[in-house]
């Protein structure tokens, strides 16, 4: 704006006033809170994250060790962690989108009465903290012979379990805390999916003579296609970056790992053990798996190129 | 037809059920958050409740001494009520702009946003912490919530409803002298009024139940939040059990009183970012 800069003194403030207002400039000031915050606390710690990730940061003094942070990432704790995370992913994502959808497609048909109760309370424990709800779980599933989990296991016959202190029981806990807490939320993904349904793709079934069966496999699932990728592409992701389900039943260790998530050796290395080098090496890695995993996953169910999810 | 009705039955009771046993833990916290603290830590929470052993005494002892509690759910209420103005009204305005104005690297914007959504927190969390470290900003609310100031979420949620707004009102409104900012503020901004609830909403429980970040960046007692203090009395040896009770309960009961009120704004935000657009 050169000539802005030749103007007198008195009619500048009254200038930059009309600049600042002008339609060319006013979307970059509205863009601008969100340039300033991706800029600082987006790009800087991303593009950070990778430097840090080839040092050693020690108070005081930091130093270039090249690749020898990723070396050590590859060692049995990581693959405990890896582990656990994989198989987490696996059965959140199986349970998260299964469910959820045959919930919805019940409770959208006209048999189902009550439905907003029922959507509402298959939602309230979305509202809890991971940790309240966490709390509720690991009382529920204390060691106690007269806890709700073992008196469950007495009903079938079977003695007292220590729920938090076993592999499978250990992943049996956070899976079913997460399914517990996002079930309904997921609902009401699927919900809104059926509504989008035209009605007149069934009354036209109807009249071709459908049943039930073929109207849920020819036109319901069919239609549920997108909302599928959407829900299961953000249950994958926020399986790989599942923390709190971990921290809240045995905080930063578990016995023999089994807790271990990803990001929890993150938080463990990085900030249990201050090596916040090696805790950014972890950071890289995670991200090489998702970007690997949702990549692979987003061409498997064909959403690149059609644009139809988004 | 009576083998179609009794059917019908059979499904409503069967998600009656469904209902209850999600609700169950909750209803058993309610419950348990009446009995002595020194039953819970020796059985759980457990079927068989001695229901005269009930007493209001964990939320006498919550209400009259436990300081600590009353501070972090001070600090809970600080932070989400920040969050909640600032992320959704920056939000908006980055929504707005990206909905309604044509300016060159719009689209960058515009990407730079859905690349964020994809990105998640927990990698840049390190250099995060690293960066408020160098700041000297660890341990204050303004770290908390910094993170949270513009939320990639909600800028798309806001471009997708200001996709939909009369944009005939805004040549009129230019027409009348009006600037570009009046525009804004005076008209469109409250044109948007249901997104602005329905994302205040959403980013409220966000804030309210946010657990990785605050713990990394928050280190003293008195400015914890209330997950992260709740986390602390998390100890094998139960001798909180009686604030960690009660205490649950009364950080869900905020909760859930503003999801019965708003409920259809919440469904509204929640199915907004997956299904339209």
């Amino acid at each position: 704006m050169a000539e802005q800069a030749h103007a007198s003194p008195k009619t500048k403030n009254n200038k930059i006033g009309a600049f600042l207002s002008s339609k060319k400039v006013v979307p970059y000031i509205f863009v601008l809170p969100f340039f300033l915050s991706f800029s600082i606390l987006t790009l800087y710690p991303a593009i950070n994250g990778i430097i840090m990730s080839f040092r050693q940061i020690l108070p005081g003094v930091v130093e270039n060790v090249g690749f020898e942070n990723y070396a050590r990432v590859f060692n049995l704790n990581f693959y405990d962690a890896l582990w656990n995370t994989v198989i987490y992913v696996f059965w959140t994502t199986m349970l998260l989108t299964v469910v959820p959808m045959l919930l919805a497609i019940f409770l959208n048909s006209k048999t189902i009465k009550l439905k907003t109760i029922f959507r509402a309370s298959l939602f309230v424990p979305a509202l809890t903290s991971t940790i309240v709800g966490g709390m509720i779980f690991r009382l529920m599933f204390s060691e106690s012979s007269s806890a709700i989990g073992n008196q469950l296991m007495s009903l079938i016959g079977l003695g007292p379990i220590e729920w938090r202190y076993s592999a499978i029981t250990a992943m049996f806990l956070m899976v079913v805390l997460a399914f517990w807490r996002w079930t309904g939320v997921n609902l009401l993904y699927y919900l809104a999916a059926l509504q989008n349904i035209s009605e007149s793709l069934y009354e036209q079934a109807d009249i071709d003579g459908a049943s039930a069966w073929d109207k849920l496999r020819l036109i319901t699932i069919p239609h549920l296609k997108p909302i599928t990728v959407f829900v299961s592409t953000i249950t994958i992701i926020n399986g790989f970056r599942m923390f709190e389900e971990s921290f809240v039943y045995w905080e930063a260790t578990s016995p023999g790992n089994i807790g271990l998530t990803i990001v929890g050796y993150i938080y463990q290395q990085g900030v249990g053990q201050n090596d916040l080098g090696f805790g950014a090496a972890i950071g890289v890695v995670l991200m090489i798996i998702i970007f690997i995993i949702s990549t692979i996953y987003l061409g498997i169910t064909g959403t690149f190129g059609k644009g139809n999810n988004k | 037809m009576s083998k179609k009705k009794s059917l019908m039955i059979l499904a409503n009771v069967a998600f009656g059920i469904i209902a209850l046993i999600a609700l169950f833990p909750i209803i058993a916290l309610i419950i348990s958050s009446f009995q002595p603290s020194s039953v819970l830590m020796r059985q759980g929470l457990s079927f068989s409740i001695d229901f005269s052993q009930l007493s209001l005494d964990n939320y006498r002892f919550i209400f009259t001494e436990a300081d600590n509690y009353w501070t972090w759910y001070t600090n809970s209420l600080i932070i989400s009520s920040i969050t909640i103005v600032t992320s959704v009204f920056f939000s908006c305005m980055v929504g707005y702009a990206l909905a309604v104005y044509e300016f060159k690297g719009k689209n960058l914007f515009f990407v730079c946003v859905l690349l964020i959504m994809m990105i998640p927190f927990e990698i840049l969390m390190l250099p995060l912490y690293e960066l408020m470290a160098t700041l000297r900003l660890t341990d204050t609310y303004i770290a908390v919530v910094l993170p949270l100031v513009v939320a990639p979420v909600a800028v798309f949620f806001f471009r997708q409803y200001a996709l939909g707004l009369p944009l005939e009102l805004m040549d009129a409104a230019r027409i009348d002298g009006s600037n570009e900012y009046g525009i804004f503020f005076k008209i469109m901004f409250p044109l948007m009024g249901p997104s602005l609830a329905a994302m205040a909403i959403l980013q409220g429980l966000a804030a309210w139940n946010n657990f990785l970040w605050p713990l990394l960046v928050l280190r003293s007692n008195d400015m914890f939040t209330l997950p992260i203090g709740l986390a602390t009395l998390l100890t094998p040896y139960g001798n909180n059990y009686d604030v960690l009770i009660a205490g649950s309960v009364l950080t869900i009961i905020p909760i859930v009183i503003l999801f019965i009120l708003f409920q259809k704004y919440f469904v509204a935000g929640l199915t907004s970012g997956g299904v339209k657009g």
